[in-house]
């Protein structure tokens, strides 16, 4: 892909799943924390978002999760143009995506399987249509013993587990990582990090936004580098597919 | 030891917590206001079928003076009037007041000067009662009395008639301003509780609203919510509204608190709709400020 095409003018690609074109964005009256970002991401991709604090990463997710709107720029989200949609519309595309916050979100009140079914309730499904899936998902990622758990008394790779979980449950077509392995141990990281694989090899493609300088070299992915809030392309960190940084 | 989870046994969790500790504040101020709306809607309507008894009863009587004339007795005189009175369509009887009762009309004036008065041309007064369904008019009472060369003044009440029309259309007004004061700030709580409860709910709001729930959807959550305790709420309200209306009756007597005010035991049914108002009272608040609080995530 051209790295200096104006992207507007040109037909996406068919397996194009996310493009920005010229993206900024500012909280309120505030500087702005993206600049003129542009990118192109195909269907099954796998990337990484790094860069320093304050560089702009979380929020790019939100924007691709559809948690904050550009002041300037389009993004197509699954070919539509999400600017111009209507608010309704909103909701269909987010049942498309799966996050797992920074801050994890998991609802204090509801056990951890009650977390993870949480998609697929919003989504209109019936509790027989999902409950074995939900509890074969839990017994994946570990917590098969901990299915009735609150959130509060669970640990924090638990808590991080789960949040993965209820991620992915819905089989979303993008899945959003924001700090993924912020809290857990190097060894948690790693088995994390294979879930997030296992399910791109799947079909999804997977955004990962991280500090974790050790599991990006290791994961011989490419990097979407913010510095400041503007995208600067690095060199792939493997013999692995090249980031669509325009 | 627990028994392990069951995933053929779950039973999908409420999305909003089942507990709230403002609740039962919340409770018992909407339960306050619904007291005091049932109570001002017995009033209402009390004070409503008291106007119209007062009104019913001044509009079906009327009282006619009567002086005598030449060499006519002004007792003759009344007895003459009455009879013509009685004649007149829309008029149920006519009965001329003893001299007697006249008098005592005027000691309050004059003192107990009876055996003077005979010598003087005391008027006579003639009580007409009047045929409820279709009562003469004033006019003509007056027309059939000057047919006859009566020198009368015919007095149909109508002055008093406007007037406490007019009181009972100021009760009525009152009563409703009143209740729909109450009613909106029965509105006005649910909606602060509302919006308390959203912003203290934020992150349930955040993770629904993100995890592709519709506005529609997170507002519903509230409605119910609210609509819940609204409804327990205007429950309790209207049956110590009831009780309340209920002692009145009892205390007041056969007519109520006071012949003023007469409760009626039906009127007490009046109260029935407010657990169902309330709960509309309150979905419809809550469904106004949770969108517009979802919108601003």
């Amino acid at each position: 892909m051209s790295r200096n095409a104006h992207t507007a003018a040109v037909e996406p690609p068919a397996d194009e799943i996310l493009r920005f074109s010229g993206v900024s964005m500012r909280y309120g009256r505030g500087p702005e924390v993206l600049s003129d970002v542009s990118l192109s991401l195909p269907r099954g991709s796998f990337h990484f978002v790094t860069g320093p604090s304050g560089a702009g990463k979380s929020s790019l997710l939100k924007l691709i999760y559809l948690a904050a709107r550009p002041s300037s720029g389009s993004i197509r989200l699954f070919g539509e143009d999400v600017g111009v949609l209507p608010g309704r519309d909103l909701p269909r595309l987010r049942r498309r995506i799966g996050v797992v916050f920074q801050d994890l979100l998991l609802l204090d009140h509801m056990s951890a399987f009650d977390n993870t079914a949480l998609p697929l309730r919003i989504a209109g499904h019936k509790p027989a249509e999902y409950r074995n899936d939900v509890a074969e998902l839990l017994a994946w990622v570990g917590l098969k013993a901990r299915m009735h758990a609150l959130p509060p008394t669970l640990a924090g790779g638990e808590k991080q587990r789960l949040a993965i979980a209820r991620a992915v449950v819905g089989r979303p077509e993008i899945l959003l990582a924001d700090e993924p392995t912020g809290n857990v141990d190097h060894e948690m990281a790693l088995r994390i990090y294979r879930l997030f694989v296992e399910l791109n090899r799947l079909g999804t493609t997977v955004i990962i936004a991280t500090h974790d300088q050790d599991l990006v070299a290791r994961s011989a992915r490419p990097v979407l580098h913010l510095d400041k809030g503007r995208l600067r392309p690095l060199p792939p960190q493997g013999p692995v597919e090249q980031a669509a940084v325009e | 030891m627990s028994e392990p989870f069951d995933p053929a046994r779950w039973r999908p969790a409420s999305f909003l917590p089942d507990k709230d500790a403002r609740d039962p504040a919340l409770l018992f101020v909407v339960a306050v206001l619904c007291f005091l709306a049932c109570l001002t809607a017995l009033a209402a309507i009390a004070g409503a079928r008291a106007a119209d008894g007062w009104a019913s009863e001044i509009s079906g009587e009327a009282t006619v003076i009567v002086r005598a004339r030449g060499g006519e007795t002004p007792d003759a005189a009344a007895a003459r009037a009455a009879e013509v009175l009685a004649g007149v369509p829309g008029v149920a009887e006519a009965r001329a007041l003893e001299k007697e009762e006249a008098y005592a009309l005027i000691r309050p004036w004059l003192g107990d000067v009876t055996a003077d008065l005979d010598d003087l041309p005391v008027p006579r007064l003639v009580a007409v009662s009047l045929d409820r369904a279709k009562p003469a008019t004033g006019e003509a009472l007056d027309a059939a009395l000057k047919a006859q060369d009566l020198d009368a003044l015919v007095d149909d009440h109508s002055v008093w008639l406007e007037d406490i029309k007019n009181a009972a259309g100021v009760v009525r007004w009152t009563a409703a301003a009143v209740f729909l004061l109450i009613a909106g700030a029965a509105a006005a709580v649910i909606a602060f509780a509302t919006r308390a409860g959203l912003a203290a709910r934020r992150d349930v709001v955040e993770v629904l609203h993100l995890t592709g729930a519709e506005d529609g959807q997170i507002a519903g959550l509230f409605e119910i919510r609210f609509a819940k305790v609204a409804a327990v709420a205007g429950a309790a309200g209207a049956l110590g509204a009831a009780v309340a209306g209920a002692v009145l009756r009892v205390a007041g007597g056969g007519q109520g608190l006071t012949p003023a005010l007469p409760i009626a035991w039906t009127d007490l049914m009046a109260v029935l709709p407010c657990p169902l108002l309330a709960a509309l009272v309150a979905a419809l608040a809550a469904r106004i400020t949770a969108r517009r609080l979802i919108h601003r995530l």
